[in-house]
């Protein structure tokens, strides 16, 4: 029982990095209908944002400012990302933008091997390493924090989509563009700061898994990308409950296919996850049956 | 007419050309990943392998010649290697290999240098088939299975270890392959194990590590290379497992980044920094005058690997394949940083293993184990 107790906090550990990014994706798709697959890059970015303001400054940051301005990088890169690359095909065939989104991923991706080069950087753990110890249970700091910090802003930017002005201009936009246009909403800018939230939350995933991972590289957002895509999809892409459950969720599989079965199970499991998900409830977990107009 | 004097000009050029690259120097080929996750293992084999090129070349060459080192980057793959291969002998026409770095690189090259009969002398390939059924295919370090065994003896004898968790990479050899003759080692003292595996892509290592915390052993067995030991230790040290952790040669260099995480453990090596022969300590000096960092153990192994190449040519006089992979067999290379250098019949070589303990982030000689 106990085992099974700390490989659920394993689990929710993983699962909190994935449903941080599975935001990210969901959001984005929600408002301009767009796989971004150069989300996992602004997660790398984020890592590399991170050590960069912990480690590289002649002044000495703390944590918590380290974390918010990776964030703020990150809104400000998503936002340009959008900016330069998607807004001029908002019209065009949806296929043009995915192209355009894997484009931008793979030129991240070479752009960061150029700027910090091929060798991993080594993150140190920016807090103690030493365990939390209650009762018989001993649990990693940082997996306290990881999990305690996503669940805070995941709680925060659902009260800002369902309390805020500019959160129901989001909804609304992401219902229907043409009528939100019409009711005065500046769509442009509720698009860019989609992607700045969206951003921001996949740094604050990046700076989790660096140091979680302690090996930050120019690849390093491929894989949890791919695997937070998945966990978008299984909850239901467009919704942002529906990411954050798909995300733990599989974060729990995947680390209980590792502690039972086997650790080469996983990709198989999990990405057969996904097309089970396609072929019988393709609109996931949580979202609507929505049939697409003509 | 024109096509004519077209066509012989084009063939003239080509071949002076080719004259070209048959230039006067004797070329030492050099295989390892130059870039990417595993890059400080073959810029540390590149580095050594130069360091001992400009020594020779210093003292008069290779059979009067100058000697050069041609290095390409394979970034681990085999795929990458061979090709690399392919170039360093069709373009470069190299006299000898030192090379790959990696035994899955040097597994896939093996074949080709069987067909060519190029005399390779790989440092640091421990992977036990890599000099089987090849003649002309030699290596400067131990084997996999001779290490993992030494590393199991260590465990059981010197750390009193009853029941050894082993937690290895299964998509690669050299892993595997530690990771195999530690169990074999164990069963025949009939001590017991667990075998827990990982993935390369894999970086989380919580759901293994808890099972090993929870499974009460008193060692763990850790056959991988930095980039994963690394991570391996960082979390199992948040997740307060408090077991010694015993890793074979690929843990060399951990203390770099790793210090902290890896305090206290134990690694079988080729050499230790630390060793007090003249040769070892004018090794080190000179690296690290040249590169601005203390060499790890590949360094020292490409560097013995350069030097008994280049004294197994001048024993052949000749540059001649088949007379310096003749001398290559019969080759008794002394002063080694690494420990004598001779071969047994597969191109093994025999020698002792040292396993050394990371203490306050400096490597402290635990014991020496001697080739039985």
């Amino acid at each position: 029982m106990e085992l099974f107790i700390n490989q659920l906090i394993n689990g929710l550990n993983t699962g909190s990095i994935y449903a941080l990014i599975a935001v990210g994706y969901t959001m984005v798709y929600g408002i301009i209908r767009l796989i971004n697959f150069a989300h996992g890059e602004i997660m790398m970015f984020g890592a590399y944002f991170a050590f960069i303001f912990a480690f590289m400054m002649p002044f000495e940051l703390p944590f918590i400012a380290v974390i918010v301005i990776t964030m703020i990088f990150a809104a400000l890169m998503g936002m340009l990302i959008e900016r330069i690359a998607y807004k001029r095909l908002r019209t065009a065939p949806r296929i043009s933008a995915l192209i355009t989104a894997i484009g931008m991923s793979l030129f991240l991706q070479n752009l960061a091997y150029l700027i910090f080069g091929a060798t991993p950087w080594v993150m140190k753990p920016l807090i103690s390493t030493e365990p939390i110890i209650i009762g018989n249970f001993s649990i990693a700091r940082l997996t306290v924090l990881t999990i305690g910090l996503s669940i805070f802003f995941m709680v925060l930017l659902t009260l800002f989509v369902r309390k805020t002005k500019p959160g129901k201009a989001m909804r609304a936009v992401s219902q229907d563009k043409e009528a939100a246009v019409l009711m005065g909403i500046n769509v442009n800018r509720i698009i860019s700061l989609t992607f700045a939230l969206g951003s921001a939350l996949g740094a604050l995933a990046g700076v989790f898994y660096a140091m979680q991972y302690t090996n930050v590289e120019s690849t390093l957002g491929v894989l949890p990308g791919l695997k937070a895509f998945v966990a978008a999809v299984f909850g239901g892409i467009g919704n942002i409950t529906g990411a954050m459950l798909g995300g733990y969720l599989i974060g729990i599989i995947e680390t209980f296919v590792k502690a039972y079965i086997s650790s080469k199970w996983v990709d198989a499991i999990v990405f057969g996850l996904l097309i089970l998900t396609l072929l019988f409830k393709p609109s996931g977990l949580l979202g609507k049956n929505e049939k697409e107009k003509v | 007419m024109k096509k004519l004097v077209l066509l012989t000009s084009t063939f003239l050029f080509v071949f002076a050309l080719s004259a070209c690259g048959g230039s006067d120097a004797v070329k030492f080929g050099v295989i390892g990943p130059l870039t990417g996750e595993y890059s400080q293992y073959g810029l540390a084999v590149e580095n050594g392998a130069k360091l001992a090129a400009a020594e020779i070349n210093a003292d008069g060459g290779v059979l009067g010649k100058d000697l050069e080192i041609v290095a390409y980057d394979s970034k681990g793959d085999p795929a990458e290697g061979v090709q690399a291969y392919n170039r360093l002998v069709d373009q470069d026409e190299i006299d000898a290999l030192i090379g790959g770095t990696f035994s899955g690189v040097t597994l896939a090259v093996k074949e080709l240098a069987v067909q060519d009969g190029l005399p390779v002398l790989t440092p640091t390939a421990t992977n036990p088939d890599v000099t089987l059924n090849a003649d002309n295919v030699f290596r400067a370090c131990y084997t996999d299975s001779y290490q993992g065994s030494v590393a199991a003896v260590f465990a059981a004898e010197n750390l009193n270890s009853t029941k050894a968790a082993i937690l290895f990479n299964r998509d690669d050899a050299y892993s595997e392959g530690l990771a195999t003759a530690f169990a074999a080692e164990y069963d025949a003292r009939s001590l017991a194990y667990d075998e827990f595996e990982f993935g390369k892509d894999d970086d989380d290592y919580s759901a293994l590590l808890t099972n090993i915390k929870d499974g009460g052993y008193d060692v763990v067995f850790l056959p991988a290379y930095i980039a994963e030991v690394g991570k391996v230790l960082t979390q199992a040290k948040s997740l307060g497992l408090a077991v010694p952790f015993v890793g074979g040669d690929g843990w060399d260099g951990i203390e770099a980044d790793y210090a902290d995480v890896a305090e206290g453990f134990y690694f079988a090596n080729h050499y230790a920094k630390t060793d007090e022969a003249t040769v070892v300590q004018d090794f080190v000096t000179n690296y690290e005058a040249e590169f601005g960092e203390a060499p790890n153990a590949l360094a020292a192994l490409a560097y013995d690997a350069v030097y008994a190449m280049a004294a197994a040519m001048e024993e052949a006089g000749s540059t001649d394949s088949a007379d310096v992979v003749a001398a290559l067999q019969t080759l008794d290379y002394q002063n080694a940083v690494t420990g004598s250098i001779s071969f047994d019949a597969n191109g093994d070589p025999i020698k002792a293993v040292t396993i050394i303990k990371v203490v306050d982030g400096e490597h402290v000689v635990e014991t020496k184990v001697d080739a039985s």
